[in-house]
């Protein structure tokens, strides 16, 4: 339960050369075969093609959506702006709902998980143990469950298609409250905490100028893996906001459910664009995000 | 992690004249506080914010299975447990959890499969590591909505990409829409482009934790990698496996936005219903129709106790099957 987020990978020593054996490429083994990059370089493809191809649609003309070899148009300006000006999905608005709704939610889940997975990991109290396990509990219970009472519980406080119904609900998150538990109890020394204390350092004090800062590298991945979660966010927005209110995604759903009427390029220059915020998180913070996922085998 | 603890000192109270005397015990008794209380203080809010949006929504769930809910008058009857007999003789429901489970099955178990493939192959020394880590695990980036559109289309019955190639072929195209193992296998397309690449990422995090020289002294006895993959990677990581199965199974079975992209944002799941979940009755009985939350509400603890169910079925056929011989 200790290995890192960000550790360099890889295999610790190379092993002796000369140690070949019945043909068996002992000090090789841990050397990519060409056959490997091949099956991996073959599977990165196939992962970002669909990807790639919804810019290409984006790019062309209505009538050359369907033309075969995809190579992309020229219109994709044109199609953006058409879409755009579809009044019924509010793109720009459910882009602009989004960002607030995501931006909120991660600074509260990265807040409250921060300071309660401080408590767990380095606060001495009485029940810390049984509720922990409650709070690991809540990370198996299916989301849908609650939903319908979620809804008339809305219904009653007057939220509905408001955004405080997609971002009080998701203020606080179990997965994040263990994360951080789990990063404090070896990215923070307890002599530390003991060293503050001794110089008069209030908890709250520690918290602030101790702990947070040493959690600053876990801290950044859940705000990521948080935004992310919560732009992509779909079930829920789904049943308690209408088109009025939309976010990205429903913005979406509202352009595809007109998509009988085809105007495919308009509708694929939106779900491009609503692509591209994550793509660019994607970009640059790639390495923590993978770091951050590749952490989440160590919670098992 | 030293260095980071190393570079951020406690920033120390700047040393104050020693408070008089009454001053130092009002402020160790509020030391006192401090250390008893903050620690609830800080976990407060989860267990607050938690009970009121997660806790007590699932509870009162159940007490709304049990009445049925008058859109017109805006009031509720008593029902006892009609729903739930309602529920039990309703086929489109049965249909729903065949379906569910068919998709589910379709998809899973190739996701963790492949994912375990690649998982292995990503766990050498190699070029560009980074870069084909990224490649595997970008599509989990996208929405679920924007998937749903992108595959909707590129399983499309007449111009699709996928269908392009089949004629290519030389093969009839196929109408993906229009049958269950069609339909079933274009979503689990779908689901495992998702996530098969993050799975792989959580399985390579558990991998290198394994030592390396259980390999090398493997191999010394001639074990062929495919072997040693099966023989010493996978009973290794089975922590691992266990945890993504539990976690594909809850949310496999909860598959809701996927199947209704696919089939043009409607919670229909095609004409006769071939490709409708339990998650997407659930929404057409709740929220297109008659708001029958009652129904609605019966339904989904039934699909908690199927989760449940289920999740301890794998989590003990996973159990058995990977077994590694030597621990």
């Amino acid at each position: 339960m200790t290995t890192q987020t960000l550790r360099t990978v890889g295999p610790g020593a190379p092993a002796p050369r000369a140690r070949r054996r019945r043909g068996m490429p002992g000090a090789r083994l841990w050397q990519a075969s060409p056959l490997t990059y091949l099956a991996l370089i073959i599977a990165s493809v196939l992962s970002i093609f669909p990807i790639l191809w919804s810019f290409i649609i984006a790019s062309r003309d209505n009538s050359a959506v369907y033309e075969m070899p995809p190579v992309p148009g020229t219109k994709f300006l044109d199609n953006t702006s058409r879409m755009l000006n579809n009044p019924d999905a509010g793109f720009l608005v459910g882009l602009a709902n989004s960002f607030l709704v995501a931006a909120v939610v991660t600074v509260s889940v990265v807040f409250f998980s921060t300071l309660a997975g401080f408590a767990f990991a380095k606060l001495r109290f009485r029940g810390s143990n049984i509720l922990l396990l409650s709070i690991i509990l809540t990370m198996m219970v299916p989301t849908q469950l609650g939903v319908i009472p979620l809804y008339l519980m809305m219904v009653e406080f007057g939220w509905r298609d408001q955004l405080q119904a997609i971002i009080v609900p998701f203020m606080v998150q179990g997965f994040g409250v263990f994360m951080m538990r789990q990063y404090a109890s070896s990215a923070v020394s307890n002599e530390l905490i003991e060293a503050a204390r001794i110089d008069g350092c209030s908890t709250w004090r520690i918290y602030w100028n101790v702990v947070l800062p040493a959690l600053r590298p876990a801290a950044a991945v859940l705000a990521l893996l948080t935004f992310m979660e919560s732009w992509n966010n779909f079930l829920w927005p789904f049943i308690v906001l209408s088109n009025n209110t939309p976010t990205v995604q429903i913005s979406l759903k509202v352009l595809s459910a007109g998509l009988y009427s085809t105007d495919y390029a308009a509708l694929f220059a939106g779900t491009s664009l609503s692509i591209v915020p994550l793509l660019l998180v994607f970009i640059v913070f790639g390495r923590q995000i993978i770091g951050g996922i590749m952490e989440g085998s160590v919670k098992a | 992690m030293a260095s980071t603890i190393g570079s951020a000192p406690p920033r120390h109270a700047a040393a104050a004249p020693p408070p008089p005397d009454r001053e130092r015990r009002r402020s160790y008794r509020l030391g006192r506080l401090d250390i008893k209380f903050s620690p609830y203080l800080y976990i407060a809010p989860f267990f607050v914010l938690f009970g009121v949006f997660g806790l007590f929504p699932i509870l009162y769930n159940l007490r709304v299975s049990l009445y049925k809910y008058d859109l017109l008058s805006g009031s509720r009857t008593w029902v006892g447990l009609q729903n739930y007999t309602d529920l039990l003789a309703d086929k489109q429901f049965w249909n729903a959890v065949y379906n569910t489970f068919g998709m589910f099955v379709l998809s899973t178990v190739p996701q963790l499969l492949l994912a375990l493939m690649i998982a292995n192959l990503l766990n050498r020394q190699m070029k560009a590591r980074t870069a084909l880590r990224m490649g595997v695990v970008v599509p989990s980036i996208t929405s679920v909505a924007a998937v749903g559109i992108i595959f909707g289309m590129l399983f499309a019955d007449q111009y699709g990409l996928i269908n392009y190639l089949v004629t290519s072929f030389g093969f009839d195209p196929i109408a993906w829409r229009d049958s269950k193992p069609t339909s079933w296998a274009a979503i689990a397309v779908m689901v495992d482009w998702r996530w098969t690449g993050y799975n792989a990422l959580i399985y390579l995090g558990a991998m290198q934790a394994i030592p390396k020289d259980l390999y090398e002294s493997a191999s010394l006895d001639g074990a062929s990698s495919w072997r040693q993959f099966w023989k010493i990677t996978v009973p290794l990581i089975r922590p691992t496996i266990l945890f993504t199965v539990i976690i594909s199974t809850i949310g496999g079975l909860q598959l809701f936005t996927e199947p209704l992209m696919f089939g043009g944002a409607q919670p229909r799941g095609g004409i006769d219903n071939q490709f409708q979940t339990v998650a997407m009755y659930i929404y057409e009985r709740t929220f297109t129709r008659n708001f029958e939350y009652g129904y609605g509400a019966a339904m989904s603890w039934m699909l908690f106790i199927m989760i449940l169910i289920f999740a301890l079925v794998n989590f003990a056929l996973v159990r058995r099957s990977v077994k590694g011989d030597n621990k």
